[in-house]
């Protein structure tokens, strides 16, 4: 393949419709996952070490900092959950023509911020 | 068949069938652990009780391989699409192997990480 064939595409001047946005917000959040898999990791491993660390990772968890740190984990986790899960019901078949692309996309979106907001009930009430 | 040395399954249709089934597995585990959650007051006796059972380790460590295997697919995806030749220039490729081999590095970290946590309990 010509390595340096010419594209002519600026994605800036582009008017972007919905599935596009849920779409790379869906990548987005599997990088951060990525990352956050290593938190989760240090909290299962703080939660059975002892019973004195697992005070420990409690009353940690309960500072603000922490709380919206593990908030915006878990929402990333949520929301890439649930358009993941929209990827798996479009990969049987179903929804997927261009108008049902942009209902589920808008569906998935608002069942992402219902998610999303539950997580901040339970993580900032603990 | 376009192949890829880098890539998970070596193949397309490999990869995108693995990312399905590890994302189940995952969702799978999403649902216990809330449902977990949901249903009982959690607190250390219960949750090592659980987590140092046979069945459950078993659990976990298939969640932690699944996560290790999705990543790796989902990060060789994003990593092929961004740090290429056409957006970075001539360095790009260099770049690109340093990057597949430290997620190919991190996800094995975490289930060497997870495994010797679960069987530490
Ligand atoms: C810690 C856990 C997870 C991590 C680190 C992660 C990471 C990623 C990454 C980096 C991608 C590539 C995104 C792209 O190319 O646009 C991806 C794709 C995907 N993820 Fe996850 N993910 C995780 C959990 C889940 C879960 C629980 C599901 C459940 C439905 C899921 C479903 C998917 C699907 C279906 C794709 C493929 C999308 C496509 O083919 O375009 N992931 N993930």
């Amino acid at each position: 393949m010509k390595q340096n064939r010419p594209v002519n595409l600026d994605i800036g001047t582009i008017k972007l419709p919905i599935t596009s946005y849920v779409s790379i917000l869906h990548r987005v959040s599997g990088v951060i996952l990525f990352a956050a898999v290593a938190l989760f990791l240090l909290a299962l491993d703080a939660s059975l070490a002892s019973a004195e660390s697992f005070a420990a990772l409690k009353s940690t968890l309960a500072s603000p900092v922490w709380q919206f740190v593990i908030w915006a984990s878990l929402s990333a986790l949520g929301y890439h959950l649930v358009l993941g899960l929209r990827h798996l019901v479009m990969d049987f078949g179903v929804g997927e023509t261009l108008e049902g692309g942009l209902v589920s996309a808008k569906i998935a979106a608002v069942i992402a911020v219902v998610v999303i907001a539950a997580i901040a009930g339970w993580v900032f009430a603990w | 068949m376009v192949t890829s040395v880098t890539s998970f399954g070596r193949s397309g249709l490999s990869d995108w069938l693995l990312q399905r089934i590890t994302a189940t597995i995952m969702t799978a585990y999403l649902i216990f652990i809330v449902a977990y959650f949901g249903f009982n007051d959690v607190d250390y006796a219960s949750w090592k009780a659980l987590n140092a059972g046979l069945p459950m380790k078993m659990f976990s460590l298939l969640t932690v391989l699944s996560i290790a295997i999705h990543s790796w697919i989902g990060m060789w995806g994003v990593l092929t699409d961004y740090v290429t030749v056409r957006l970075m220039g001539a360095k790009a490729t260099a770049l690109r192997m340093v990057f597949q081999l430290g997620v190919i590095a991190v996800s094995l970290l975490y289930v060497v990480w997870a495994i010797d946590v679960l069987w530490g309990i």
